[in-house]
């Protein structure tokens, strides 16, 4: 019996103390006509058959393939000393830290992500983690909504799609206005966004990078957006923020991030990692867990849980949101990130990953037919035209082993000769030149 | 223990890349960059690994100590599942490669385990269909409270109410409240939901109850075809919170039951660890009344075998997670249920609901247990008699991590005064359960003898009862810049 350690002669004797003659006995307070004991599954398989079955699925995946796909989540190398770390049983088969002196070690962890996370967005606070990027966005919006009470939403159409279409789920029975601003052309449509913001603006959300990878500096808006009583709410790339100009410096009231560039692999989707940082002022409002440093009967350091009476299990309809368990071991997963590169390896990281992506766009924009669908400054990640459409080129290269970017057509209808590529730290100026060639020659095949 | 901040030493090498050929301002206007960089630590590889490592000692977990932690379910967690997790072939698969059309194709492997862990989920609750996207319990419910919804606008059903029980889970009201409906608790009478007050709230604007059962009291809720019978009467959905379906394992299908909704943790009965608060997996399960409202996308089998991402379900509610949920948290699940099978499961319920009436058995002299009957695989003690000598549940929790033992879930059920909620899991030996149990029993004699001992506990751990109010006032929620 694997996993469970009583002898026969040990069940007997529980039962005995128990006062029943059989397992099944205790099993006797579900009314005959609510049990069914048949389960159609597979009787159980030892651990090298299991372990074997899934080595067989895990080779029908192609992860061998040259990617510049990014859009969101991207391949940076994660050092290999976060792996050991994390294997830390007595970190990853911890419950979330409710006997603050049993646990102190997930506490402090925590409560160092906070602060690391403060730091680099320039923040104020930030709390313990939420599912992904894209509830990150759902949570600061409710927060705006909230505090000011009012219930406008503005949106740039160039915030990532997929989070867009979750706000559009999430808003559906809360009777908000969500209000979408089209992208020009691939670039956030500045001016409209400041038009449209009034006194029933709740927040505008945006996001730098792009998804089409443009840069801004959004301070102009946001203070456009304060002198209206409305809250700023900016997205970022979390390991680009070692270098780009701050949500902080900008002005933002809350700035989310999807966490998974911190040394979080792509793992197909999940888990995550939702960053959440925001102003002391609004710190009320703020949804999901948060730790906090304070002492002990001697006066020593340590940290618990605080701020609680936002919270589910206090407040519960009442509450900020209903968020429980959060994503705790991926926000220390971001934490060692941070710590085993420090300020310096985080920028060499996200200066190695901008050289190439400039270099892949002067190679790429030197074959005949192909340019920058905008003239905006990009860190690394860019869009492309293309004389052909893109879906078609990506699937003439993957079956060669490159994964060229993400087609945009996916998302915007019109931009289906528009490629979005990436480049981490982990393409090389061969792979980038090998690309091109590749691209270079479908193109002349294809007239 | 100082903070990695307190630790920097500004200049020391860390793990850096080469640096680029020419640094960012050469190729970015200023104005996009940080004026100052990050004061984040500076510190060596083992410099990091040892402030980690330290700090791991300073915590409980179920590899180092017993966890009966009520409602959550802290059983072991096989090593296998986390060398399956760590296979390259999941991890470094990005989630949009499905969309690129053809590139589908290179994801067959990860689109077959998610395809084959909603049947099997299927098949162990009874449900017609599952969406693994939902990224933790309470996002689960907040999903199954959404689809509700769906159903009723669709009906055209003007629908405003969720009933939830006093004994439920906070996340239960909070999801519904969130997903814009009024909510409406009842009392319970001798542990469960009672019919007569069920009917005294009952109308047409009842969307649905949210219920758990075993509730959290450990108590199954034995009126529960009345229960359906009454919300169905009035097209209201009845929602199952899975935190506790480590009791029924192989022994009840909820689907079959009547319950039209039902969210699962694969943190707590499929044996994923909790990462210290996540990441989770809430996976929701519905009947055909409610499969067309399942969020997107959906994975679907073909004919030849092949397995593809199908978006074009018109009445579906969206998209409630960018991809197809915690992928790497679903892939131990699934390896979980491939290792135990059938008998394997039924066999976790058998051992989990023996084990909570063995420990319920031998502390009833001891402690008063409110609804001292059989339990299901938790039970919930309650300390006013020892509150009455000035020993609380809290006292008692804190005493227990001096012995070696992570406490039990405290004040939790709120029905329940000075209570503690004793979940011990199939996975626990009769050695650890009979320490435990007489390391309580002293505890309780020592309350009656020397309660004040019990005020200073816990002694043994790194730090001593820590001041709650002073950390909500001071409001330190990170470490000042000192430079």
């Amino acid at each position: 019996m694997p996993y469970i350690p009583y002898t026969p002669k040990q069940v007997q004797d529980m039962l005995e103390v128990i006062g029943v003659k059989s397992i099944n006995e205790l099993f006797d307070v579900i009314p005959k006509e609510l049990k069914n004991s048949t389960l159609n599954i597979p009787s159980g398989k030892s651990e090298y058959e299991v372990l074997t079955h899934l080595k067989n699925l895990a080779q029908k995946n192609r992860t061998d393939l040259i990617s510049f796909l990014g859009a969101g989540f991207y391949d940076h190398y994660i050092p290999a000393p976060i792996k050991h770390i994390l294997q830390r049983s007595e970190f990853y088969t911890a419950y979330t830290p409710y006997q603050p002196e049993a646990s102190q070690g997930t506490l402090q962890a925590i409560f160092e992500y906070q602060t690391a996370m403060a730091r680099l967005m320039e923040m104020d606070f930030a709390n313990a983690s939420l599912y992904d990027g894209g509830t990150a966005i759902y949570e600061a919006m409710m927060m705006a909504v909230r505090i000011t009470k009012r219930k406008k939403i503005i949106i740039s159409e160039t915030v990532n799609p997929i989070y867009r279409l979750m706000l559009q789920c999430y808003t559906k029975n809360l009777h908000l206005e969500l209000v979408t601003i089209p992208h020009q052309n691939g670039k956030t449509n500045l001016e409209e966004l400041k038009k449209s913001i009034d006194q029933q603006t709740a927040c505008i959300i945006v996001q730098n990078p792009s998804f089409f990878g443009e840069l801004q500096d959004y301070s102009p808006l946001f203070s456009l957006a304060q002198k209206q009583g409305a809250l700023s709410i900016i997205s970022v790339y979390a390991l680009l923020q070692s270098i780009l100009k701050t949500p902080g410096e900008m002005g933002a009231d809350i700035a989310v991030a999807e966490g998974q560039s911190l040394g979080l692999p792509l793992n197909f989707g999940g888990p995550y990692l939702g960053i959440l940082t925001t102003r002391k002022k609004h710190i009320r409002q703020m949804p999901g867990r948060v730790v906090g440093k304070t002492t002990d009967k001697q006066g020593q350091t340590g940290f618990v849980l605080t701020l609680q009476a936002r919270e589910q299990h206090i407040r519960r309809e009442k509450a900020t949101s209903n968020i429980c368990s959060n994503q705790a071991l991926c926000a220390f997963q971001a934490l060692l990130y941070i710590a085993f590169l420090g300020p310096e390896g985080l920028k060499r990281t996200a200066e190695q990953s901008i050289e190439k992506a400039h270099y892949a766009a002067q190679k790429l924009t030197s074959i005949p037919g192909v340019k920058l669908l905008n003239d905006y400054a990009f860190a690394n990640e860019f869009a492309l035209t293309l004389p052909v459409n893109a879906f078609e080129l990506v699937n003439h290269l993957t079956a060669r082993g490159f994964i060229p970017g993400f087609p945009l057509g996916r998302y915007y209808p019109g931009l289906e000769n528009c490629l979005l590529l990436a480049c981490t730290e982990k393409r090389t100026f061969e792979e980038i030149g090998i690309l091109t060639e590749m691209i270079k020659a479908y193109l002349t095949y294809r007239r | 223990m100082q903070t990695i901040f307190a630790k920097s030493i500004p200049g020391r090498q860390g793990i850096w890349p080469e640096p680029a050929q020419k640094e960012s301002h050469h190729y970015l206007p200023e104005n996009f960059l940080r004026s100052k960089r990050p004061n984040l630590p500076e510190l060596s590889e083992l410099d990091v690994v040892r402030h980690y490592t330290l700090l791991s000692r300073k915590n409980f977990g179920v590899d180092t100590n017993f966890y009966p932690l009520g409602s959550c379910t802290m059983k072991y967690n096989p090593k296998i599942l986390e060398e399956i997790a760590s296979l390259p072939g999941f991890t470094d698969l990005h989630p949009l490669t499905p969309q690129l059309k053809t590139a589908g194709l290179f994801t067959q492997g990860a689109l077959e385990v998610l395809y084959e862990t909603e049947k099997l989920l299927c098949e162990i609750t009874g449900m017609d269909a599952f969406t693994l996207q939902p990224l933790a319990g309470a996002h689960g419910e907040l999903t199954g409270v959404m689809l509700i919804a769906a159903y009723h606008q669709h009906k055209g059903n003007k629908k405003t109410k969720i009933i939830v029980p006093d004994s439920a889970h906070g996340t239960n009201p909070a999801s519904a409240a969130i997903a814009g409906y009024k909510v409406i608790s009842i009392k319970s009478k001798q542990g469960i939901i009672d019919p007569a007050a069920l009917k005294e709230v009952l109308d047409d604007e009842v969307a649905g109850i949210m219920m758990t059962c075993p509730n959290t009291l450990g108590l199954f809720e034995t009126h529960l075809p009345e229960i359906v019978e009454l919300i169905h009467s009035v097209d209201g959905l009845l929602y199952y919170d899975g935190a506790n379906l480590n009791a029924i394992l192989g022994k009840m299908k909820v689907g079959d039951v009547g319950f039209d909704v039902v969210h699962l943790n694969l943190h707590k009965t499929f044996s994923t660890p909790h990462g210290g608060g996540g990441p989770g997996a809430g996976p929701v399960g519905v009947n055909k009344k409610l499969e067309p409202f399942l969020p997107i996308s959906r994975v679907v089998k073909l004919e030849d075998g092949q397995f593809y991402l199908k978006y074009n379900y018109p009445l579906s509610i969206g998209y409630v997670a960018p991809f197809y949920g915690n992928f790497g948290v679903i892939l131990k699940a699934y390896a979980y249920i491939l290792r135990l099978g059938k008998e394997g499961l039924n066999r976790v319920s058998d051992h989990a609901v023996l084990a909570a009436n063995y420990v319920r058995k031998k502390i009833e002299d001891y402690l008063e247990i409110p609804y001292n009957k059989i339990c299901m695989h938790e039970f919930v003690a309650s300390a006013v008699k020892q509150a009455q000598k000035g020993v609380r549940a809290l006292d008692i929790a804190k005493a227990l991590l001096d012995k070696g033992h992570h406490a039990p879930t405290i004040y939790f059920p709120l029905i329940v005064k000075e209570c503690l909620m004793i979940e011990p899991t199939e996975t626990e030996s009769k050695e650890t359960l009979d320490k435990f149990i007489n390391d309580l029993i002293e505890i309780i004699q020592i309350a009656e003898t020397n309660p004040e001992l019990l005020h200073q506990a816990p002694q043994n751990t790194p730090i001593q009862r820590l001041d709650e109010v002073k950390a909500a006032r001071n409001m330190e929620l990170v470490e000042p810049c000192t430079i």
